[in-house]
């Protein structure tokens, strides 16, 4: 193999092995004690030197090298963990990031390292030497073993059966060490001579180096050959000798038990020798992530990935163009799945029946494959964010600390790759705007440290990912008056705006509230970016906040689950389908238990008060079933808030592929595509969050 | 339009209550019979809601309704226009899909003030072809709004 089919294993690894890094030097700020997690990161940056050495990237191994020295103090106890060491080991980690990236685009990973050499040297001090020493003990353990006495000759398996076959038929082998004298002009000849004199002995099965190389003199003085022969060991050593300008003759019998368990030996230690290597590999690599051990099968497979890739280079990279397509055709079948269900229903056949139920689970797994070949956790984006959020509140002199919730939650790999940027726009937003400086922190009665909460949940046909921080909160005043000097807005409109609609304000193009211009953000170019980014992708972002208390953004974007679960329903003999995602529970009520509460029928649920949505009035059916003593209710929620759907009977739960309502039908209030059931008709999939308010 | 209307045009002759009507057979995938229509809520009411074409979900809309007419019960002989524009799909409602003729474009006329009380941005033109008399939809302005 090439190594550039071994370069996409290395970006891949090495990214990995640096986040892991990353994440271990932000949970060892926090323990500083804890040596557990120096080993780990020690680990990951040995792993890294390693295969930045071997893919030829002398830069990185050298620089991961120091950082490996460095982290050996500390782990030896000889250097405390001090935030100017970590800044220090952060800034090495910055560069190895830098030249894993310019290695994946293309670049040779090259990097001007001096500066950070000389900074993680003089955390070193004069524990450097150390490091050479190591260098050396190995460089002489290494050839110990070419000083013994014996002729070094190995023999491959055919040669070995050579061996005994010809011990058996009474031949005799011999190892000969021929060294030609050190003024011998014509090598080559010498060695023709020797050879020729050899084989009127007997048969020569060996020569190291090879009888080619020989010709050639390719080589320094001296050669082996093996020779079968009947002759005795000192008629061959007279034969030889007689040829002129040969410096010494060593003959050794070849003892093929003996060359059989060295081989076998050789072999053995190959094998652990690998077989360590692996284990060592695998060790690091399983507790590299402890928090991604979780039981999706998409990330055991990819574990078992990255345990191979290595040797075997297991994956492949498709075209997400050819996974549309493959979904698409997908969709097809489940389509015509749920109508063979149908029909083998009515048809009662058995045989039918059974092979419909097979075909049924076989696509169900189909479908659970090529879902989650393009779903990935959030965590994707989510984990470079802690070290973001820790340089910048160095960098502000500010104290936060960033709390990820449902880092697991899933979405679609293209909207994935999307919402980093416009992410890290409004995290750094809420650390340079929202959180206050300790001392102001203090004097408002808050504690120092401020805390910015990243939360990511699925709720309906959308996931939700909400920024929300303990800071200083919008002011709804400032944020008018801005908005009337840019004119973005006037007098009259500000009137009737609403809370909310003054803080989406914030996101108008050219609008900064801050009153002194940072580094960090501030332009007043970030916030209408990250509502454009988010609006490309078809999602909305809405802004909560309350002066003094702290502000809420929070991103609801789609899913892009073509294929999902859901729960039919039936209102006024039309049928509906709610996504199960969105669904808490169902219920049955009986009339008398719900109440009037401002014009709002509700019910006291499980000790809450439910709101109660007739779908049939806001879908204004034109049919109304008769009335009923009680209510079948689908209890549904939108990240906290729940409300209750009234239908008028609940058929079951259903894999459907959602389809759009096309161009000519876009914004239905309620309504987020439609499907096709197993009969051919179509139902419509309700947007249960615009029905919580 | 102006090189269209030199060449000659195929057309799909159908009826709307006792008047007929045409549209350029370019524009038309299929012709279905009816089939169960998916009522949407909260949509104009000549958008009559969707039908499943072969697993392509598609609008269809009541030209009767469209074009203010009277309303009547589909029958034996009521079909949908599976019409295609830009991509997008969208099927009419007619009382009954009657021909495919040629027709010249020197035998467009302009449209009278009024015909049969459909609006005159609706129509293109009238064809006089023999004894027959119809008129030639403007597709563009019957289609719902597209929204980007």
């Amino acid at each position: 193999m090439s190594q550039s089919e071994y370069l996409e294993v290395f970006i891949d690894e090495s990214e990995e092995h640096l986040q892991a890094i990353n994440d271990n030097l932000l949970k060892l700020e926090n323990e500083p004690d804890n040596m557990d997690i120096v080993s780990e990161i020690f680990r990951s940056a040995h792993t890294l030197k390693g295969m930045g050495a071997t893919m030829g990237f002398e830069d990185l191994a050298n620089l991961t090298h120091n950082m490996e020295n460095v982290l050996d103090l500390i782990r030896n106890g000889e250097l405390e963990v001090t935030p100017e060491v970590m800044d220090i080991i952060f800034d090495a980690v910055d560069d190895i990031e830098e030249m894993v990236t310019d290695i994946a685009s293309g670049g040779d990973g090259s990097r001007d390292i001096q500066e950070i050499t000389k900074q993680l040297e003089s955390l070193q001090g004069i524990e450097t030497e150390d490091a050479g020493e190591e260098v050396a003990a190995t460089a002489t353990a290494a050839p110990t073993t070419e000083t013994s006495d014996e002729i070094e000759e190995t023999f491959d398996e055919y040669e070995l059966t050579v061996l005994s076959q010809s011990e058996e038929q009474g031949y005799k082998a011999f190892k000969i060490l021929v060294t030609l004298d050190e003024k011998t002009m014509l090598k080559g000849v010498r060695v023709f001579m020797v050879f020729e004199t050899l084989e009127e002995a007997g048969e020569i099965i060996k020569s190291t180096p090879s009888a080619e190389d020989l010709e050639n003199e390719k080589f320094e003085l001296s050669f082996v050959v093996t020779l079968l022969t009947h002759e005795s060991k000192t008629d061959i050593q007279k034969r030889i000798e007689k040829i002129s300008e040969i410096a010494s003759v060593k003959i050794e019998e070849v003892n093929v038990k003996q060359e059989k368990q060295k081989k076998l030996a050789l072999e053995e230690k190959e094998h652990q020798e690998a077989q360590q290597k692996e284990e060592k590999g695998t060790k690091g690599k399983k507790e590299k992530k402890p928090s991604q051990q979780s039981s999706s099968p998409k990330e055991k497979s990819s574990s078992n990935k990255k345990q191979k890739g290595m040797e075997l280079n297991k994956t492949i990279r498709v075209n997400i163009d050819r996974l549309d397509v493959l979904m698409n055709l997908f969709e097809e079948l489940v389509i015509d799945r749920g109508r063979l269900e149908q029909i083998s229903s009515e048809l009662n056949n058995n045989e039918l029946q059974e092979t419909v139920e097979r075909m049924s689970r076989i696509t169900g797994d189909l479908q659970e494959i090529i879902l989650n070949m393009r779903m990935m956790p959030v965590e994707q984006v989510f984990n470079r964010f802690p070290r973001m959020v820790r340089s910048l509140s160095r960098e502000l002199n500010k104290k936060v600390k960033l709390e990820i919730i449902g880092a697991d939650t899933e979405l679609d790999r293209t909207i994935i790759d999307e919402i980093g940027d416009p992410l890290v726009h409004l995290i750094r937003n809420s650390l340079d705007h929202g959180i206050e400086t300790p001392d102001e922190r203090v004097a408002k009665g808050k504690p120092e440290e401020g805390i910015v909460k990243l939360r990511a949940f699925h709720s309906g046909n959308h996931v939700f990912i909400e920024i929300e921080d303990d800071g200083a909160g919008i002011d709804k005043e400032k944020i008018m008056n801005k908005a009337l000097e840019n004119g973005v807005v006037t007098d009259e409109d500000l009137e009737k705006m609403t809370d909310q609609q003054i803080y989406s304000l914030l996101f108008a193009s050219g609008f900064s509230t801050a009153e002194k211009v940072t580094d960090v953000s501030g332009r007043g170019v970030g916030l209408d970016v990250v509502r454009t980014t988010f609006e490309s992708l078809g999602g909305v972002v809405t802004v909560d906040s309350e002066l003094g208390k702290g502000s809420l953004f929070s991103i609801q974007l789609p899913l892009t689950l073509s294929i999902i679960d859901v729960m039919l329903v039936e209102v006024a003999q039309e049928k509906y389908a709610i996504p199960l995602t969105a669904i808490v529970e169902t219920a049955i009520v009986e009339k008398k238990d719900v109440y009037n509460a401002h014009n709002q029928k509700v019910i006291d649920f499980r000790g809450k008060v439910v709101p109660l949505v007739f779908l049939d009035e806001i879908f204004d059916a034109p049919l109304k079933n008769e009335e009923q003593d009680f209510y079948s209710l689908v209890i549904v929620h939108k990240g906290e808030k729940v409300a209750g759907l009234v239908v008028d009977s609940l058929i079951g739960q259903h894999d459907i592929v959602l389809k759009s309502l096309g161009n000519y039908l876009t914004n239905v209030f309620a309504i987020s595509g439609a499907t096709i059931l197993g009969d051919g008709q179509v139902a419509l999939i309700v947007d249960t969050n615009e029905l919580i308010k | 339009m102006t090189v269209a209307e030199k060449k000659d045009l195929k057309v799909i002759v159908f009826q709307l209550k006792d008047e007929e009507y045409a549209i350029e057979v370019d524009y038309v995938t299929s012709i279905e019979k009816m089939q169960k229509i998916t009522r949407i809520p909260g949509v104009p009411s000549y958008i009559k809601g969707v039908m499943n074409l072969r697993g392509v979900i598609i609008p269809v809309v009541d030209l009767r309704s469209r074009f203010q007419l009277e309303e009547i019960d589909y029958e034996e002989n009521t079909r949908i226009l599976v019409l295609n524009k830009d991509g997008d799909e969208i099927g009419f409602i007619v009382d009954g899909a009657n021909d495919v003729i040629d027709i010249s474009s020197t035998d467009i006329e302009p449209t009278p003030e009024v015909v049969g009380g459909v609006k005159e941005e609706y129509l293109r033109g009238v064809v006089k072809m023999g004894d027959r008399l119809f008129t030639l939809l403007h597709l563009e302005k019957i289609l719902p709004k597209v929204k980007d």
